[in-house]
């Protein structure tokens, strides 16, 4: 499976196409990393832990888009592209969409 | 009066680690810059025909910085008289440069020599709640490209 967000593939011709597909994740941050942003807040930096669990739940977004490219038979996403929004207190979606191709 | 006093330990706290640590990572970001000039991001979707035949590989960096207490109390301030907060520009600048540091990372340690269309996304995790943690995220992407002719 190749994920690009270029609009093709160089050196290569879409035989087909197959749609958008999509994976999102919705995910809350537990408690105790909550407790330790709220002591990074008064002296700022970086939250480590935040960034681990965004990058941990777009991965699992991804897993997601890939899933649902692989069973429509596509063997590329193109054009991928990331969206994030906060649905309530504590908790945030993460999107990602992208045009599945089968390529030669 | 205990009140104030706690008030004023956290504000003379922010102040004196959050210039710190905002130095520092300037510092950092400023030598990985330098050292990671050599993988242009580029923001266009389209490849030049000399790049094929090349090999494509998705990439990202995120990271989430938070704001400290001094520079939060700051805004806070400025936004009744409005204005730029420079506080929160210094945040951003700081977290959109070191996504694409992180970008850019990734790509070399897959051997490429460019990373093309270049996107990036910023969203404050919890907005608008009352006494929450003023932090920010960034993502940057974008298709880091390997190939053989030197251009």
């Amino acid at each position: 499976m190749i994920l690009t967000t270029l609009e093709n593939i160089p050196g290569k011709s879409i035989t087909q196409h197959l749609g958008l597909v999509q994976g999102s994740t919705v995910r809350a941050k537990h408690a105790g990393r909550d407790i330790m942003a709220g002591f990074k807040n008064i002296f700022g930096g970086e939250l480590k832990g935040y960034t681990e669990l965004l990058h941990e739940s777009r991965e699992e977004a991804i897993n997601r888009m890939v899933e649902q490219a692989q069973s429509i038979g596509a063997n590329a996403i193109l054009n991928i592209r990331f969206s994030t929004s906060s649905i309530t207190q504590g908790a945030s979606e993460l999107f990602t969409y992208g045009t599945a191709v089968k390529l030669d | 009066m205990f009140d104030l006093i706690i008030f004023l330990t956290l504000l003379a706290l922010g102040f004196g680690f959050g210039q710190y640590l905002e130095k520092r990572h300037y510092k950092s970001i400023i030598n990985r810059e330098a050292s990671l000039r050599h993988i242009p991001a580029i923001a266009t979707k389209h490849l030049p025909h000399e790049f094929i035949p090349c090999t494509t590989q998705m990439v990202c960096g995120n990271v989430v910085i938070s704001i400290d207490f001094f520079k939060k109390f700051v805004s806070g301030l400025r936004t009744i008289v409005g204005g730029r907060v420079s506080s929160y520009e210094t945040l951003i600048d700081r977290a959109r440069r070191e996504a694409i540091l992180r970008m850019k990372e990734q790509a070399v340690a897959q051997g490429a020599n460019y990373v093309f269309n270049v996107k990036m996304e910023t969203s404050s995790i919890s907005k608008g709640q009352r006494g929450s943690i003023g932090s920010v995220e960034v993502l940057a992407y974008g298709t880091a490209i390997t190939t053989q002719q030197d251009i």
